[in-house]
């Protein structure tokens, strides 16, 4: 159990150290921009002031290694610092509105996005695996032909083909689903569900397919093993070959498969809020990147890269959880 | 929600009815004999939605103009789908009678999903590379006496202009040359975006697969941590950088995203040429070459390279696909391939609020779902492609 | 009992599905098992034996099927049978060992759980029972420990003990018949002796009759009470063990015998102060930091082979690599004809490269599948000797005729082309063109069928007499040493055992791992296993006498 323990913790280890340098990366490349910072961001019509405060707040003055350390030592206690476009705004209207730092910007959204890619996981994980094992079982059948050409052609589509697609039968010809997800705080849980029911459709499809490729790749090869034909030539029920003999094994490369398309869902999520308008971290992100607004993007950024990493980190470990071979050594 | 639930309830009765009746029909034989209940209720579930489509389909064809609306979509697609299946087989049957031996038996062995992926793709590069030949207008080209957002079809009394078959967009412009039009610069640009992803991530790829080592570790710890952000937020974030950069060096912002869509997708291309560099080069013909005392270039170019194309090429088709879904995403959001170049995705963002229109002018929807079709279509087509190749290898394993 | 034989196969096709079309594997073949009956199939790769023995069974696997036929077993159509009636059977009366049991085990399951699946689910004992009969079959079969090896996961425990753990599992239900497909191929002779034994002994004991599948005639000649004969799908006849080994009929199997009296003639002794061709000399090398060899020292002579032997793992490839200078000694050194070679290949002359040449095991990954053979081959003429255009054609042709290849119908040819056989020829000849003193010769054989391998093993030794080539040969398998070696090296766990002339070598007495290696290796004698069993006892054999040293 100690050796399971150290690889583990390895894992974890090059995953911070991953995300580390990632954040190296994020940093040093914002501050690729040329010229004055505040001043590129403000434009040439902005106050003095505005300009000196932003110098002031994000310490421009100082060596690039110190804001560095500075910018890290403040993500890692939350604060992400101001957002340029919040700043601006209130340093022309003299005014200070309520949401002016990235972290309070950004956490409501982030719970949005959660919601979503929650109701898409629990729609599409057992789906897309429970047809991907009967893929794999009835391989080469019509049913496997059809399934191979429908999910083919669904990750082939840009998610805005399906998204418009999902709105013009179920928004628009079948007036069943809202087509815009205005969501607000305080909004009762089932018409939050309605309202991000579209969105979480589109997602669905895209990852639904992808996911059921992989498992029925991974039940293939499982099911092609000698220790599965040699199951079935002890006579036992086809149910107790897949639960008893398949199963436990295809466990890790099944998990390997939702960890990796939960992370796909991440970039997904971009493109499919925009469409619908949901307010969400992705929408945010891509805001921002129009305006130019660099914390935001720079927290964004980086809030998508840990989760990213987070889950193939994820599906490391559970893959060494579940391998025989490790968790009893020799 | 109670009709659907009361048809699959009445499908499983018909299920087990279609087995019982099947092993009385063939006397037991082993087909019906074995056949678990849940194949026999996936093929009345699969009967029951062949019935349903085409009933849509004929509810498409309906006099009544509100019916026939609801069920256009469906019907264009149901029709679109056995068009391109015909077309398909013609093109196979053509490719097997015409051509050299080795393009004959290639066609023997092909799936139609294949065939249609090629004929596709042919399609697509004729329109690409022809593009002023075909489109009738200019892509920037704003007709004048022409009115704005004219309606697909070309039938002046649902608002549509016979000049203009799929109608003009929301400034004037011919819709249906810039579709053409966008055949050029979308797949181009994407083509040569995968094509410098190649270089570079097949390069060094081989490089490290072939001299391991300090090299190796390097290029793939960098690798590691690039991949590590999500492709699409990468460039996403990039963009934003770039477009600080571009007008104050005077470089279009469409070859800072090239560049950095290169950039970010050579790093999938290194994992896998690295991955099946170092197939190879543990095969003992590599070994002997080695011993013979052969330099890297011998060894790249006439060891490796050739027994890598296979593998290459297939990838080169998913990698194609994904710069170009990502670009035409980019283009979507606004960032990507910058106007007045037409572009399908700009195309759709611009159009999509006419989908709005479809339950009353199922025409006027079609303008920004053709071109997220065109998108999807060549995806799928070279998906389907590259799906038949990689099949073919495998097979050749087992 | 009802006289009526157990297995009843009539005119049995069947035919796997490649290239989009069906194509026969076998042709339409009687097979007839009596209660109790042992029965050998044997046949080159590709013959069919194990297509025909699953069929046995009334299983096909995925991209084969049985297009015509019957299969009776105990008087019970299988071919008709509903799958719920062949379940019933399968595993319990009929059973399977696999060839590879580290791979037909469940990694996820202990050895007991997977023991008892069988009886249990099929209702013939208790778990409980199962368990303790369990352990009872552990110990007929002679496994260490057999209170407590059914209890550890398959990757704990070593090759040859899950191969009898696989055989214990087979015999749970007490089967009417177990179909053995290739057991022993992937063990080392040592280790299969003892499985050899252990299979003898427990199927003789309750009395199973056996189908048993293998390619080595002599193990064939061990274990069953008849034998046929398969040839690409067909039968090439069916016989008593005894008289087929004693007076066959057929050509092909005549042939067969035959290869195993190829034997050279015995050369003089090496002059003494001769210079040797390659010497290694206290050679110690390592994997990273894992050490590998132990000062390892032999000499090779020109017009000569040396034939290193020992089982995989005992470091003989890992000398050939030191000597090629893929893997630099960390001590020791390698001489060419007396002057020191730089450990590293890559500091080595073009000349020193040119003259030691290697051939590989594997045809198939030896040659470039995408370089014609007239290419591979005049590569090293080109790189080595300099010359081009007809001159180079030239040089090839006379290479391609030296291996027995017609030049002009072999030169345009792929390596994918070829047949086995004929890809090693191909190793030959690259290695020729060079114009070398000395190559290593890395399991040449193994892969190939015993005719074919035998055509080899002459043309190599033509070769020797022609060009006095020197020759390190890398291989397990004795009856090679025998017909081949002037020279034998042992090697055991990276160490030097023993070595010397053949002649000594093949006479005792010896050092205890060179004679267990020795005698571990079957012969065509039917009494053999039982001679060396009454001979060493039971427990001086296999990895337990390995042990005890």
């Amino acid at each position: 159990m100690g050796n399971v323990l150290t690889i583990i913790l390895q894992r974890l280890a090059l995953g911070l150290l991953t995300l580390l340098i990632v954040s190296i990366v994020i940093f040093v490349a914002v501050n690729l921009l040329p010229g004055d910072f505040a001043q590129n961001i403000l434009g040439q019509g902005a106050t003095e002031e505005a300009v000196a405060s932003i110098r002031r707040d994000l310490g421009l003055d100082q060596p690039m290694l110190s804001r560095y350390f500075g910018w890290l030592a403040g993500v890692l206690q939350g604060d992400f610092g101001s957002s340029f476009a919040q700043m601006n705004f209130a340093s022309f209207s003299g005014t200070t509105s309520g949401a002016t730092t990235v972290a309070e910007q950004i956490a409501p959204r982030f719970a949005n996005t959660m919601f979503l890619a929650m109701v898409t996981a629990i729609i599409a994980v057992p789906v897309a695996i429970t047809l991907g094992v009967l893929a794999a079982l009835y391989r080469n059948t019509v049913f496997d032909r059809v399934a191979n050409i429908t999910t083919l052609s669904s990750i082939s589509s840009p998610e805005f083909f399906l998204a418009y697609i999902l709105i013009l039968f179920l928004a628009v010809l079948n007036p069943i689903l809202p087509s815009l997800s205005n969501i607000y705080e305080g909004m009762a849980f089932s018409e939050r569900l309605e309202k991000s029911l579209l969105p979480a459709l589109t997602l669905t499809l895209v990852v639904t397919a992808h996911m059921m490729r992989m498992t029925r790749a991974a039940i293939i090869n499982l099911l092609a093993s000698p220790y599965i034909e040699m199951a079935r030539l002890k006579g036992l029920s086809p149910m107790r070959v897949i639960v008893k003999h398949a199963l436990p094994n295809a466990l890790a490369p099944i998990i390997n498969v939702i960890a990796l398309n939960l992370a796909y869902l991440i970039t997904g999520v971009v493109v499919v809020e925009v469409v619908f308008v949901y307010p969400g971290i992705g929408q945010l992100f891509v805001d921002s990147v129009k305006i130019r607004d660099i914390p935001v993007v720079q927290a964004c950024c980086l809030i998508f890269a840990a989760a990213y990493i987070l889950l193939n980190l994820t599906a490391d470990i559970m893959s060494i959880l579940s391998n025989p071979r490790l968790r009893h050594p020799k | 929600m109670i009709w659907l639930i009361g048809a699959l309830v009445v499908m499983a009765g018909l299920a087990w009815g279609f087995r019982f009746a099947g092993q009385a029909a063939t006397g037991n034989a082993p087909k019906f004999r074995d056949m678990p209940y849940g194949v026999a209720y996936g093929y009345v579930l699969g009967a029951a939605v062949l019935l349903w489509l085409i009933w849509a389909y004929m509810q498409g064809r309906s006099d009544d103009l509100a019916i026939a609306n609801k069920f256009f979509f469906l019907r264009i697609a149901i029709e679109g789908f056995i068009i391109f299946a015909i077309a398909a087989w013609l093109f196979r049957i053509l490719g097997r009678t015409v051509g050299t031996a080795w393009s004959k038996k290639m066609f023997r062995s092909m799936p139609l999903t294949a065939a249609f992926g090629i004929l596709t793709i042919l399609i697509y590069a004729i329109l690409a590379i022809f593009a002023g030949v075909f489109a009738p207008y200019g892509q920037e080209q704003i007709i004048p006496g022409v009115a704005a957002n004219i309606v697909p079809g070309g039938d002046p009394a649902l608002g549509g202009n016979p000049d203009f078959p799929l109608g003009t967009d929301q400034i004037g412009r011919d819709i249906m040359s810039r579709l053409i039009y966008g055949a050029q610069n979308t797949v181009g640009i994407a083509f040569a975006t995968t094509l410098l992803a190649f270089l570079l991530g097949g390069s060094f790829g081989f490089l490290a697969a072939t001299l391991g080592g300090w090299l190796d570790q390097l290029l793939s710890r960098i690798v590691d941590v690039l991949m590590a952000i999500p492709s699409l937020i990468f460039a996403l974030l990039l963009m934003t950088i770039a477009s600080v950069w571009a007008p104050q060096l005077g470089i279009p912002l469409t070859v800072f995203m090239v560049v950095i869509i290169a950039v970010i997708d050579s790093t999938r291309v290194y994992r896998l040429a690295r991955a099946v560099g170092q197939n190879i080069v543990v095969m003992d013909y590599i070994e002997a070459a080695k011993l013979r005392g052969e330099g890297l270039g011998y060894l790249v170019f006439k060891e490796i390279l050739p027994n890598a194309t296979a593998p290459l090429l297939a990838e080169f088709g998913l990698r194609f696909c994904f710069v170009f879904l990502t670009i035409a995403a980019l283009s979507f959001l606004g960032v990507g391939i910058q106007p007045p170049l037409a572009d399908w995705g700009t195309m759709v963002r611009d159009l999509g609020g006419f989908v709005n229109y479809a339950q009353f002018a199922p025409l006027a929807a079609t303008a920004p779902l053709l071109a997220a079709g065109a998108i999807a279509l060549l995806t799928v087509a070279v998906n389907f492609v590259v799906d038949w190749m990689l099949q073919k290898s495998s097979g050749l394993k087992e | 009992m009802s006289e009526s034989p157990l297995v009843k196969i009539r005119g049995i096709k069947l035919e796997g599905r490649s290239d989009e079309k069906w194509n026969p594997i076998i042709n339409g073949i009687d097979l007839t098992l009596a209660r109790g009956e042992v029965l050998g199939l044997i046949g080159e790769s590709g013959a069919g034996k194990s297509t025909l023995g699953l069929a046995a069974m009334g299983y096909t696997r995925d991209g084969v099927r049985i297009s015509d036929g019957t299969v009776e077993f105990d008087g019970i159509d299988l071919l008709k049978a509903s799958a719920a009636v062949k379940r019933g059977l399968l595993g319990k009366r009929i059973a399977y060992v696999a060839q590879s049991a580290a791979a037909s085990f469940n990694p996820a399951h202990k050895l007991m759980d997977q023991h008892v699946e069988g009886p249990v689910q099929h209702g013939v004992m208790s778990r409980s029972e199962s368990e303790a009969d369990a352990i009872e079959l552990y110990r007929k079969l002679r496994l260490p420990n057999p209170e407590e090896i059914g209890f550890r996961y398959p990757h704990q425990v070593s090759g040859g003990q899950l191969q009898r753990a696989m055989t214990a599992m087979a015999m749970s239900c007490r089967p009417d018949l177990i179909i053995f497909d290739e057991p022993t191929t992937a063990l080392d002779v040592t280790t299969q002796i003892e499985v050899l034994a252990s299979i003898r002994d427990i199927v003789e004991q309750f009395n199973t009759a056996a189908i048993y599948i293998t390619h080595d005639l002599a193990v064939v000649a061990q274990m069953a009470d008849r034998i046929k004969v398969l040839l690409k799908g067909d039968e090439v006849e069916t016989a008593d063990t005894r008289t087929m080994l004693s007076a066959p009929t057929q050509d092909y199997t005549k042939s067969l015998w035959a290869v195993r009296s190829f034997e050279r003639p015995n050369k003089p002794a090496v002059q003494t102060g001769s210079v040797p061709v390659i010497s290694v000399q206290n050679v110690d090398a390592a994997y990273g930091k894992v050490p590998v060899l132990y000062d390892v020292s032999f000499d090779m002579h020109s017009g000569r082979t040396v034939a290193v032997v020992g089982e995989s793992g005992s470091g003989k490839s890992t000398t050939a690599r030191c000597i090629t200078g893929l893997l630099p000694p960390t001590a020791g050194q390698i001489l060419l004809d007396g002057e020191v070679l730089p450990p590293d290949y890559r500091k080595r002359s073009k000349d020193q490269l040119r003259q030691v040449q290697m051939i590989y095991q594997m045809a198939d990954t030896a040659l470039n599948p995408r370089m014609s053979i007239g290419q591979i081959i005049a590569r090293p003429v080109q790189f080595y000797l300099g010359l081009t255009g007809a001159e180079k054609r030239r040089k090839v042709d006379a290479l391609l005729e030296q291996i027995e290849l017609e030049p002009s119908e072999y030169y345009n040819r792929l390596p994918s082309e070829l047949s086995g056989g004929q890809k090693q020829r191909i190793g030959i000849a690259r290695a020729l063109a060079a114009e070398p003193k000395f190559i290593i010769c890395d399991e040449v054989t193994s892969a190939l069928d015993q005719l074919v391998a035998e055509g080899i093993l002459r043309l190599l030794a033509r070769l020797q007499d022609e060009l006095s080539l020197s020759y390190m040969f890398i291989t397990h398998d004795l009856a090679t040493v025998k017909a081949i070696a002037d020279e034998v090296v042992v090697m055991k766990d990276g160490r030097v055992v023993e070595q010397g002339g053949k002649v000594e070598m093949f006479k005792p007495p010896h050092h205890a791992y060179t004679d267990l290696l020795l005698s571990s290796v079957p012969e065509m004698d039917p009494d053999w296993l039982t001679n060396l069993l009454a001979q060493r006892g039971v427990d001086n054999i296999g990895d337990a006498a390995v042990d005890k040293m």
